[in-house]
C-alpha cells in the first residue's frame, strides 16, 4: 500500500499506484458468463493517459466553477472499467469529478449537471440517448460529451465516442493540493435544494488510510463492485482503496442474481459491498435453503453454526469457520473475507446471521458529508447491536444528550467535506464550529461503540440506501384539492428510537366544511402511485389549523411538526 | 417476424402473468416500476423472463432508464 501521508491528491496517489503495481491485474469485467475485459495496472494507465491527453487537447481546463476554481467533469455510468478509467483521467488533469447516480431520471441529471456547472460529461450511450432527448444541453455548461458503447450507426446527438477520444503522447500531470476539491457528490436534493458535497483530496486520502487500516487490500485480493461507483462507499472501496494497494476490482455488467452468485467462486471474491436490502434478501435465500435441508442435515448445520458461534465470540477466525461450514463458504467462493454493508441501517439479526456463519459483515455508519464512514465495526469483538467505533482520526461527540445519553451525533475530522456547493446557508447549518452536525441521534455505550436511535432531521433512508427528503416528493401532490398539505417523515414528528421501518406521511389541512371523502382518498392514492415505490407515503394525517408560515409563506416545518406531535401517532395516521 | 404491436402485446401479457395482475390492466405507456410497484431486482427478473420468451439477450446497461412498456418493447424489437 502506498503511504498516503506523502500525497497531496488522489491523482498523484493513483498515478504512483499504476506505476508501482504495473504488472498486477487491476480490473476484470464480466458480462454474464463471458469475461469481457482484464486489465493490468499498466494497461489501465495506457488507457487513462490516452483519455487524459484527449481531454487536455480539447481544453479541459475551461469551465471553472466559482466555488471550486477547478474543472468539473461528470460521470454517469453503470459500474464498469470505463468509469474508473474516466475518473483517473479527470484526476490526472487536475479536474473536479461529479459522480452522478445513473438511476436518476434525465430531468434530475440535467438539474445536477447545471447546478455543478459541469463542462465535460462522460456517459453510456443508452443514458445519453435519454438525456439528449430532453433537449437541455444548450441551456447547460456542458461542452464535451463522451459516450461509451455507442452502436456503429448511432445518432450521437453531438457527443463523441469515448473509445475514439484519444490524444497522442503523454498528458501533463496537473498537481492539486490537499485542500482542493476532488469531487462534488450529491447527497440529495434532486426534487428540491441540491446538496452537492464538496469533498477534498484530503477527505479521501484520510478516509482511505482509516478504512484500509481495518479492512486491508493487497495485490491479488479481489473486490466485487456492485454498489454504484458514484456512491461514496464504492468509490472508496471499489476504486481508490484497492488501487492504492494494487488489488483487483471486478465489475459485472449484469446484476441478475444468478450471475452475481456465480461471480463469487469464479473470481474468488474477498470483499463485496451491498445495501441492507440486498443483504436481507441474501439472508432470506440462504435461510430458505437451510430450511429445505433434510432434518438430519439441518440439525448438523445448526450444531456446526453453534460451535462456530462459540469459537468466534471474541474475534473472527476465518480458517476455522471455513473448515466448519465449508459448503456455505464454498457457495461464496471460499475466499470471502467480509461483506461491507452501507447506505442505510442494517438490522442486527441480519448482521448476526452472517457472522454466525463465519462471514463478517463490516457495518458502520457514515454520511457523504463526512467523507463516507464515521464508525465501523472493528470485529474485536463483533457487535450486531451497534454501528461500531469511530474510525481512526474521527472525533465523535453527542450534542445535548438526554438523561439516557442520547443526543445528536457530531463529527470533526479531516474527512469532513468542505461544504455544500454554492450554498453557504446550508453549509453553515451543517458544519458548526468545525463540527459536522449529522442530524442523527445516538449514544456511546460503555465500550465506546456508537448506537443509533433515530433522526433529528426530516428525512428517511430506505433499505436500498436511498435518502428521501419529504420536500422532494411534495411536487406530486401539487394542486391537490385541499387547503394545504405537507409531507413529513413520521419519525420526525413522533421521534421513535428506531432506524428501521421509516415512513412518510401526508399532512392535510382540509377546506372549511370539507371532509376526507373516498374521491379525495382515491386522488391521493392515484398521485402516490406516480411515485416510485420507495418514495411513496404510507398514511395521511388530518390537521385542522393553518400551517405556520414564514413571511415568504414557506411552511415552517419545525413549528408544524411540534404542533402535530401533540397528536397521538397511532390514531392520527390513517392508512391509505 | 413479429410487429412492434405484437411484441408490445406479448410484453404486457408476460408482465401481467409474472406479477400476477389482471390481464388487460397494463398499457404500453405505463411505467412498470410505478404501476407494478416493483424494485430494480424485480425488474431484472422480468427482463430474464422476457429474454427466455423472445430468445434474445437484453443487456442491463441498455435497459438503463427504460421504465415504460412501450420503450421496453421497442428495445426488444430491435433485437428480434
Amino acid at each position: 500500500m502506498l503511504d498516503l501521508a506523502k500525497y497531496q491528491s488522489i491523482g498523484a496517489a493513483l498515478r504512483d499506484a499504476l506505476d508501482q503495481f504495473a504488472n498486477e491485474v487491476c480490473l476484470i469485467e464480466s458480462d454474464r458468463e463471458r469475461e469481457t475485459e482484464r486489465l493490468t495496472y499498466r494497461e489501465f494507465r495506457e488507457r487513462g493517459h490516452a483519455l487524459a491527453k484527449g481531454l487536455q487537447d480539447s481544453d479541459f481546463s475551461g469551465g471553472r466553477t466559482a466555488a471550486s476554481g477547478q474543472n468539473p467533469a461528470a460521470i454517469i455510468m453503470t459500474n464498469q472499467p470505463k468509469w474508473l478509467i474516466s475518473a483517473y483521467a479527470i484526476f490526472h488533469c487536475g479536474g473536479v469529478l461529479v459522480p452522478l447516480d445513473y438511476k436518476l431520471t434525465p430531468d434530475e441529471h440535467w438539474q445536477l449537471l447545471k447546478h455543478s456547472g459541469v463542462s465535460v460529461l462522460i456517459t453510456e450511450y443508452p443514458i445519453w440517448r435519454q438525456l439528449a432527448a430532453s433537449n437541455a444541453l444548450e441551456g447547460s455548461c456542458v461542452r464535451t460529451v463522451l459516450v461509451t458503447e455507442a452502436p456503429a450507426d448511432a445518432d450521437l446527438h453531438g457527443a463523441e465516442r469515448w473509445e475514439e477520444f484519444r490524444g497522442a503522447g503523454e498528458p501533463a500531470f496537473v498537481a492539486r493540493q490537499r485542500h482542493d476539491i476532488a469531487c462534488i457528490v450529491y447527497s440529495s436534493g434532486t426534487g428540491g435544494r441540491p446538496k452537492g458535497c464538496m469533498i477534498t483530496h484530503e477527505n479521501y486520502l484520510e478516509q482511505c488510510v482509516a478504512l484500509t487500516s481495518l479492512y486491508p487490500f493487497w495485490p491479488g485480493i479481489r473486490y466485487l463492485s456492485i454498489l454504484p461507483t458514484n456512491h461514496a462507499i464504492d468509490f472508496m472501496v471499489g476504486f481508490f482503496g484497492p488501487f492504492i494497494c494494487g488489488a483487483t476490482v471486478v465489475h459485472l455488467r449484469t446484476l441478475r442474481p444468478e450471475y452475481v452468485r456465480e461471480a463469487f467462486p469464479k473470481y474468488k471474491i474477498a470483499y463485496v459491498s451491498l445495501v441492507p436490502l440486498v443483504l436481507k434478501n441474501l439472508r432470506k435465500g440462504l435461510q430458505a435453503r437451510f430450511d429445505a435441508l433434510p432434518s438430519r442435515k439441518r440439525k448438523l448445520l445448526n450444531a456446526l453454526v453453534a460451535i462456530n458461534k462459540v469459537l468466534t465470540r471474541g474475534r473472527p477466525r476465518p480458517a476455522i469457520s471455513r473448515l466448519l461450514l465449508r459448503q456455505v463458504h464454498d457457495a461464496f467462493g471460499g475466499d470471502l473475507r467480509a461483506i461491507i454493508v452501507g447506505g442505510a441501517f442494517t438490522e442486527p439479526q441480519t448482521l448476526q446471521f452472517f457472522y454466525d456463519l463465519g462471514i463478517p459483515v463490516a457495518n458502520g455508519y457514515g454520511l457523504t458529508e463526512a467523507g463516507t464512514a464515521i464508525t465501523v465495526n472493528d470485529l474485536k469483538p463483533f457487535r450486531a447491536d451497534t454501528v461500531g467505533k469511530p474510525l481512526p482520526g474521527m472525533e465523535v461527540r453527542i450534542v445535548n444528550p438526554d438523561a439516557e445519553g442520547v443526543g445528536e451525533v457530531a463529527v470533526r475530522s479531516k474527512t469532513v467535506m468542505a461544504g455544500y456547493l454554492n450554498d453557504a446557508e446550508l453549509t453553515a447549518e451543517a458544519i458548526v464550529d468545525g463540527w459536522l452536525m449529522t442530524g442523527d441521534l445516538g449514544r456511546f455505550d460503555g465500550d465506546g461503540h456508537l448506537q443509533l436511535f433515530g433522526r433529528k432531521k426530516n428525512m428517511i433512508v430506505t433499505e436500498e440506501g436511498k435518502n428521501i427528503y419529504p420536500e422532494d416528493i411534495e411536487k406530486v401532490f401539487e394542486s391537490l384539492p385541499v387547503k394545504e398539505f405537507c409531507v413529513f417523515a413520521a419519525n420526525y414528528i413522533w421521534p421513535r428510537r428506531a432506524m428501521a421501518g421509516e415512513q412518510l406521511v401526508l399532512v392535510l389541512h382540509l377546506e372549511p366544511g370539507q371532509s376526507m371523502t373516498e374521491d379525495l382518498r382515491r386522488e391521493i392514492n392515484s398521485r402516490n402511485q406516480r411515485l416510485l415505490n420507495y418514495k411513496r407515503i404510507h398514511g395521511v394525517v388530518l390537521w385542522n389549523e393553518d400551517f405556520p408560515r414564514t413571511a415568504s409563506v414557506k411552511i415552517k416545518r419545525n413549528a408544524l411538526a411540534e404542533r402535530l406531535a401533540q397528536l397521538e401517532r397511532a390514531s392520527a395516521v390513517q392508512s391509505l | 417476424m413479429r410487429t412492434l404491436e405484437q411484441t408490445t402485446k406479448e410484453v404486457l401479457e408476460l408482465a401481467s402473468r409474472h406479477f400476477n395482475v389482471q390481464p388487460g390492466s397494463l398499457t404500453p405507456e405505463d411505467d412498470f416500476f410505478k404501476k407494478l410497484g416493483i424494485d430494480s431486482l424485480q425488474a431484472l427478473e422480468l427482463l430474464t423472463r422476457l429474454e427466455n420468451h423472445f430468445g434474445i439477450e437484453l443487456p442491463d446497461y441498455e435497459m438503463q432508464g427504460v421504465s415504460d412498456f412501450r420503450t421496453l418493447a421497442d428495445r426488444i424489437q430491435t433485437r428480434l
